[in-house]
C-alpha cells in the first residue's frame, strides 16, 4: 500500500520519522526532511500523529503497583547489601 | 524520579549510606516489576523477578562502577531476570515487523492527497492518560513482539539512550533504531484504530477521544 502513489520520498521520510523526532539524524537530513514537511501535509500529519504517540509513551505509567515488600523478602536484601559493603570493607574499597 | 536524584542514592548504597536502601529498593522495585510485567505478561512473574533482580542488584552492587549508569545497569540485570524467569510459551517464533504494513493509504479528494487516519489534532499534547486511553496504550505495547517491546520500553518508557539500550539488549544502535521506529508505529496505528472509533463515537454522542 503506497502511502502517497507516485511519491518515493514521502517513503523514504516515513522510515526516518522516529530518528527525526529523536534529534538523531545529521543537520542535513533533517533540514532535508523540514523542506519535505513544509510542503506535504500528509506527512506532517503523520508526522504529527508519530509525535504524539512517542509522547505518550514516555508519559505513561502503569496503574498497578506490586504487592508491598514482606518483611522477609526486605530483609533478604538487606543482608545481600551489607554483606556486599562488609565485602568491600575488607577488602579496603 | 530523575535519573541525577537515582545516581544520588547509589553514591549513598555505595559508601554505605543504609539510609538510601528502603528508598532505592521501593523504587527500582517499581520499575522492574512494570518492566517485566510489560515484557513477560505475567504479573506473578514480574514480582519474582522484581525480587530475583533486586537480589542480584545488592550482591553485585560493588560493580557499579559509575553510578550515573545506574538506571541501564539495573535494567540490564532486570533484563537478565526476565529471561531466565520466561516461560517457554512466550518463546514464540519473533514476528518481524515491516514498514510497509504500517503505511497509511491516502485518499485523492480533488487535487489534495488525504491520509486515511484518525483526526489526531483532537489528542492534546498534554492530555491527561485516562484510565482508558492508558489500557489502549498498555495493550498496544503489550501486543508488540518481544524484540520490538523491549527497545520500545527501554528508550521511551524509561528514557534510556540508544547506545545505553544497545548495551543493555546487545543490540547496535542501528538495530535499536529500527526496532524502536517499528515498534512506535505499531503502537501508533493501535492507538489510531482506538482513536476513530472514540471519534466516530464522540459524533454520535456516546464518548469523547
Amino acid at each position: 500500500m503506497a502511502m502517497h502513489r507516485h511519491d518515493e520520498r514521502c517513503k523514504e521520510i516515513f522510515s526516518l520519522l522516529s530518528e527525526y523526532l529523536n534529534l538523531e539524524l545529521p543537520p542535513e537530513s533533517c533540514a532535508q526532511i523540514e523542506a519535505h514537511l513544509a510542503d506535504c501535509s500528509p506527512c506532517i500529519e503523520f508526522n504529527e500523529s508519530l509525535r504524539k504517540t512517542v509522547e505518550l509513551c514516555r508519559r505513561y505509567r502503569p496503574s498497578e503497583l506490586p504487592e508491598p515488600l514482606g518483611h522477609a523478602a526486605r530483609n533478604q536484601l538487606l543482608d545481600a547489601y551489607q554483606t556486599m559493603i562488609a565485602g568491600r570493607k575488607e577488602s579496603g574499597v | 524520579m530523575e535519573r541525577q536524584a537515582e545516581t544520588e542514592l547509589a553514591r549513598q548504597l555505595l559508601t554505605g549510606d543504609a539510609r538510601a536502601f528502603d528508598h532505592f529498593v521501593d523504587h527500582f522495585r517499581a520499575k522492574i516489576f512494570h518492566y517485566s510485567w510489560l515484557l513477560c505478561g505475567q504479573r506473578e512473574d514480574a514480582e519474582e523477578v522484581a525480587q530475583d533482580a533486586l537480589l542480584k542488584i545488592f550482591e553485585n552492587f560493588d560493580q557499579l562502577r559509575q553510578p550515573e549508569q545506574v538506571r541501564p545497569w539495573v535494567f540490564r540485570i532486570a533484563r537478565n531476570a526476565c529471561l531466565m524467569k520466561r516461560r517457554k510459551s512466550v518463546f514464540a517464533p519473533a514476528r518481524e515487523l515491516s514498514l510497509d504494513e504500517f503505511l497509511p493509504s491516502t485518499d485523492q479528494e480533488g487535487e489534495h492527497r488525504k491520509l486515511q487516519i484518525a483526526d489526531w489534532t483532537r489528542l492534546p499534547d498534554r492530555q491527561v492518560l485516562d484510565s482508558e486511553m492508558k489500557q489502549v496504550l498498555q495493550t498496544a505495547i503489550g501486543e508488540l513482539p518481544e524484540t520490538y517491546k523491549s527497545v520500545l520500553l527501554l528508550r521511551d518508557v524509561e528514557d534510556l539512550s540508544t547506545q545505553e539500550t544497545a548495551q543493555i539488549l546487545d543490540l547496535s544502535p542501528d538495530a535499536v533504531k529500527t526496532r524502536l521506529h517499528r515498534a512506535r508505529l505499531a503502537v501508533r496505528q493501535t492507538l489510531d484504530g482506538y482513536l476513530r472509533t472514540a471519534t466516530k463515537g464522540a459524533g454520535d454522542g456516546h464518548a469523547s477521544a
